[in-house]
């Protein structure tokens, strides 16, 4: 057994019993150390698969960053752990079966239709012959050349995901005295401003005069508060 | 033929008389608010139907003497799939004697009414009624097609159910009237049927051009079955005729139909409307005679209520129900004559009948007026004395209705029987035994009738309900004690005596040239190589007297004098017989009183049956069908789906991960191993 | 004995099987369902990148890439919804989400 299966059959391990402990960890922190595990052992498999670039994406973007966020939601909520698994071993025998499954079917399937007994050939990037290119180069000619598009989208596509999240999640500060500009926009002077006629008053007549005028100011700013408020 | 008539005058006959109704019925009654009193009412209507009569007599001299045709059609009322519907006029001989015939006894009525319906509300109302039945009648006498004989025949059965129900606040009226008007709508079922048939096969309702496609008819069988189209035709036609005519089994309406006042029993129950039926037989006759098991079947038919018919009558104690069963038997008569292809001895006999028995109805009629409307002839007796003109002419229409040498029923009757043992058909022996036999019956009830109401001891005293309710005796202003009859006043006895004249004469006239001469030659066809029965009696007629002086050595005639003797001795001689009679007979009485169960299994079986079978129809038919199966049960089953459907909505997540792995595990499989 | 294109293709199938089972588990835990969710990401990623190596074509791993972008922002959104939902029914039980129940 040479170097590079051997290196195979420990990250497969590993990988394999760490995914384990993710779906059956009873604290959730333990899984998404676990999950970080099983992410890092994948990243060694794809490097024999000499991509590298990929791996060490994987590296900086799931466990540098997807894991990172699980772990400050899983430590952010208070999760009751006691209930947490009630009935979780009444399902395993079916959860099981279905696993074993589709495992089969997919080997099944996809040993099937490939030939899966040849020798890796040299990956090359497209339209280019010559010595071996740089995983990385290879990679990133097609994608700036044929896939220029979908990466626009892709970051559309994340620009999009962080919106959405803060927009989700945002809780305004109960003392901020920040104006919503679109509200300000679209206020009329009728909200504002109330014009009443009044009767003059002369100096030396009675206190009590014929119209005594209300107060026009105050309930119009009044409503113009509680809009803001809204 | 030789000249045509004129088709204006032809229009006029009908439209007089519907004139008259339209007129009386509208602004006579309350209707139309009233307007005209009684005395125009009845000048108008009674003027409608002179006028028809008028030139009817005028056209019947014109076919007669100058040999005049007219078979035109006057109007087209649509057109439809190739199939003409129209309104017009076929008159030759058959026509004009049936338009004369329905004129003169509807204008002898009109007169009688008078002074019959004199002190009734409804007084108004009957004439409109009576007019507006001549112009049916005359509308289904004239026609020229199947459609409107149609109209014509469903009309005059709307006016009979008017007319039985005139006094609409007696139940018994009523019921008799429905009666009447379901019976006739079974035999118009079959009627609809045979019409239907021959619009299909002939393509025309027309007569002329139906009758001219009758030998293609009689090649085909109905589709489906081995019988000749032919055949069945004609016995759905003879349905129709049977409830119409009524014959045997449905005869149950017309003694009911004596619910209606006496005038229309003489005008639609003797003289006119039932006999359509026979009529419209012989006018079909060319399909007929391409038919033998029709034929037979009539014959049997016939029979059987010219001999049972005339049992009944014979326990009837009311004066109109043995006139009623009369009536039925003679029309058992006609049918029988019809059955041997005799075609126009029974419209003959048609023709005599219809007056000496509208003879005998008016008479019982002023027999009821003069009794105080007393109807029931075990109170009656010794009338002559005081009404002798209804007694003179009634004692005139029985003896023409037996079948006494020289009176017009003679000469038809007996031909009637002279055919029936001429023809060679398998039910002539039936027939003639039924017809012989019938003659002594009818001798019989019509004599112990006249004498029980004319002859007699005075036995008005015995009757226990002497004061009917349901008409004020206003000319009731002699003596309460002693109830004798008066003679009714001249608007009643000078019809009865008008239609004396023809009861006795006309036979003698018109029998030459009826049944031997010309008059009918292309009105009525006979096939005489099949049927050779009109050839025979031809050949064995030599002249009215001759005929009449011949009946002496003939069956008939002893059986007839027979029965006036037996009636005779029974009731006036020795009145204690029939006590003893019924006592001894008593199983065979109470099968007669309750005519042969027909209306206990009509009301108890049919009509039960009937209404139970739309029940039940309606019942699991429509509620639990319909309604519960089909229109309930769909929703419901909509609502039983989507609840189980529902289950798979749980709105746990799990679960549809579940099933999404599970969908994609079987698109796998079938994508990979079954679809290879 | 050599890697063959089928070691890894296995290795694939076993991760997604694991995560399927994880996701039908977790009944009571939202968070791990993300995990797991997770994981058959990674499968799918495995897939990828072995087919790209053992038959020569690049292409593989550019959809590897975009995969890992799309996973990430849906991450992001699965865990700002949790944040959400714990902070309205203050459990993140997946049990009582059932207010789309037909």
């Amino acid at each position: 057994m040479d170097v590079k299966t051997g290196f195979f059959y420990l990250f497969s391990v590993v990988l394999l019993f760490a995914s384990f402990r993710v779906v059956t960890a009873r604290n959730p922190v333990h899984a998404v150390l676990f999950l970080m595990l099983a992410f890092s052992q994948a990243s060694g498999l794809w490097l024999l698969l000499q991509a590298e670039f990929l791996a060490m994406t994987l590296v900086l973007v799931y466990l540098g960053a997807v894991m990172v966020l699980f772990l400050f939601v899983v430590m952010m909520l208070d999760i009751n752990l006691d209930t947490l698994r009630d009935g979780f071993w009444k399902h395993f025998p079916l959860a099981a079966t279905l696993g074993a499954l589709v495992a089969l079917e997919m080997a099944a399937v996809l040993m099937s239709g490939f030939r899966t007994s040849a020798a890796p050939k040299v990956a090359v990037a497209v339209g280019q012959v010559g010595p071996e290119i740089p995983n990385s180069k290879a990679l990133g000619i097609l994608l700036y050349t044929e896939y220029l598009m979908p990466i626009q989208v892709a970051a559309a596509i994340l620009l999009v995901a962080m919106i959405a999240a803060i927009a989700l999640t945002l809780r305004h500060r109960k003392d901020s005295k920040a104006i919503s500009a679109s509200e300000q926009v679209h206020v009329r002077a009728s909200d504002r401003l109330r014009v009443l006629k009044m009767e003059p008053v002369k100096p030396g007549d009675a206190p009590n005069a014929p119209n005594a005028p209300e107060a026009p100011e105050a309930p119009a700013t009044a409503e113009a508060s509680k809009e803001i408020k809204q | 033929m030789s000249q045509t008539l004129n088709a204006s005058t032809l229009l006029a006959v009908p439209l007089a008389p519907l004139a008259g109704a339209m007129l009386a019925g509208i602004l006579g009654t309350q209707f139309g608010g009233n307007w005209i009193g009684r005395r125009l009412t009845h000048t108008l209507t009674i003027l409608g139907v002179l006028i028809a009569f008028i030139l009817s007599a005028a056209t019947l001299k014109s076919v007669a003497m100058d040999g005049a045709r007219f078979n035109e059609t006057l109007y087209t009322w649509m057109t439809v799939g190739g199939l003409n519907m129209e309104v017009g006029f076929m008159v030759d001989g058959l026509t004009a004697m049936m338009m004369c015939v329905v004129t003169f006894v509807s204008l002898m009525v009109h007169i009688y009414t008078i002074g019959y319906m004199d002190e009734d509300e409804g007084y108004n109302r009957f004439f409109a009624y009576i007019s507006l039945f001549t112009f049916s009648m005359l509308m289904l006498v004239m026609s020229n097609n199947m459609l409107q004989l149609f109209f014509g025949w469903e009309a005059v059965g709307l006016v009979s159910y008017l007319l039985i129900g005139f006094w609409f606040n007696k139940p018994t009226a009523i019921f008799a009237n429905m009666k009447a008007f379901l019976v006739n709508r079974v035999g118009d079922f079959g009627f609809i049927l045979g019409i239907g048939l021959i619009a299909a096969y002939a393509g025309t309702l027309n007569y002329a051009e139906a009758f001219a496609k009758a030998s293609e008819l009689s090649a085909l069988t109905l589709p489906g079955t081995s019988w000749m189209l032919v055949t069945v035709i004609c016995i759905c036609l003879f349905i129709g005729a049977m409830g119409k005519s009524a014959q045997f089994p449905l005869h149950v309406w017309l003694p009911d139909s004596m619910e209606g006042p006496t005038p229309i029993s003489a005008l639609i129950h003797a003289a006119t409307m039932v006999t359509a039926g026979i009529f419209m037989v012989a006018r079909m006759s060319p399909l007929f005679e391409l038919s033998e098991t029709a034929l037979n079947f009539i014959m049997v038919i016939g029979a059987i209520t010219a001999l049972f018919m005339g049992f009944l009558g014979i326990i009837q104690n009311d004066i109109k129900r043995v006139v009623a069963y009369s009536t039925l038997s003679q029309l058992g008569y006609m049918t029988v004559a019809l059955g041997a292809s005799a075609y126009s001895v029974a419209v003959f006999h048609l023709m005599t009948h219809a007056f000496f028995k509208a003879l005998l109805f008016l008479g019982a009629g002023s027999v009821i007026m003069g009794m105080h409307h007393n109807q029931d002839i075990r109170y009656m007796g010794g009338v002559r004395k005081y009404m002798p003109i209804t007694w003179i002419t009634s004692l005139l229409g029985s003896l023409a209705l037996i079948g006494t040498p020289f009176f017009s029923g003679f000469y038809s009757k007996d031909s009637i029987i002279e055919a029936v043992r001429e023809s060679h058909l398998a039910a002539a022996g039936f027939a003639n035994f039924a017809v012989l036999a019938g003659v002594f019956v009818t001798a019989f009830y019509s004599f112990r009738m006249y004498f029980l109401v004319f002859h007699g001891k005075e036995r008005y005293d015995q009757n226990p309900d002497s004061h009917h309710g349901h008409h004020a005796d206003h000319h009731d202003d002699h003596d309460h004690s002693s109830h004798r009859p008066h003679e009714s006043p001249w608007v009643v006895t000078v019809p009865l005596i008008l239609l004396a004249i023809p009861s006795v004469v006309i036979g003698y006239m018109t029998i030459d040239a009826m049944l031997f001469g010309e008059f009918f030659k292309d009105a009525v066809f006979v096939d005489v190589g099949k049927h050779p029965v009109m050839q025979e009696l031809a050949d064995a007629f030599h002249g009215p007297v001759a005929m009449a002086l011949h009946a002496v050595t003939t069956a008939p005639f002893w059986l007839a004098l027979a029965g006036v003797v037996v009636a005779w001795y029974m009731y006036l001689i020795n009145p204690a017989v029939p006590a003893a009679m019924g006592r001894a007979l008593h199983p065979l009485v109470v099968l007669l009183e309750n005519k042969y169960y027909m209306d206990w299994i009509n009301e108890n079986i049919l009509a039960r049956g009937a209404r139970a079978l739309g029940n039940g129809l309606w019942k699991i038919g429509d509620r639990t069908l319909i309604d519960g199966l089909l229109v309930n049960g769909s929703w419901k089953l909509v609502a039983m789906v989507s609840a189980w459907t529902r289950k798979l909505q749980t709105g746990y997540l799990y679960h549809y991960a579940l099933v999404m792995i599970l969908g994609i595990f079987l698109l796998m499989t079938y994508f990979v191993w079954l679809n290879k | 004995m050599t890697l063959t294109l089928g070691h890894y293709l296995s290795l694939g199938a076993m991760l997604f099987a694991l995560a399927v089972i994880g996701i039908f588990l977790n009944r009571k835990n939202l968070i791990v369902l993300l995990m797991a969710i997770e994981l058959m990401l990674l499968a799918v990623n495995m897939n990828f990148v072995a087919f790209s190596h053992y038959l020569g074509d690049m292409h593989g791993q550019v959809f590897v890439f975009f995969i890992m972008t799309v996973a990430a922002a849906e991450s992001a959104i699965g865990l700002a919804i949790l944040v959400l939902l714990f902070r309205n029914m203050n459990s993140i039980n997946v049990d009582e989400l059932d207010s789309l129940k037909g």
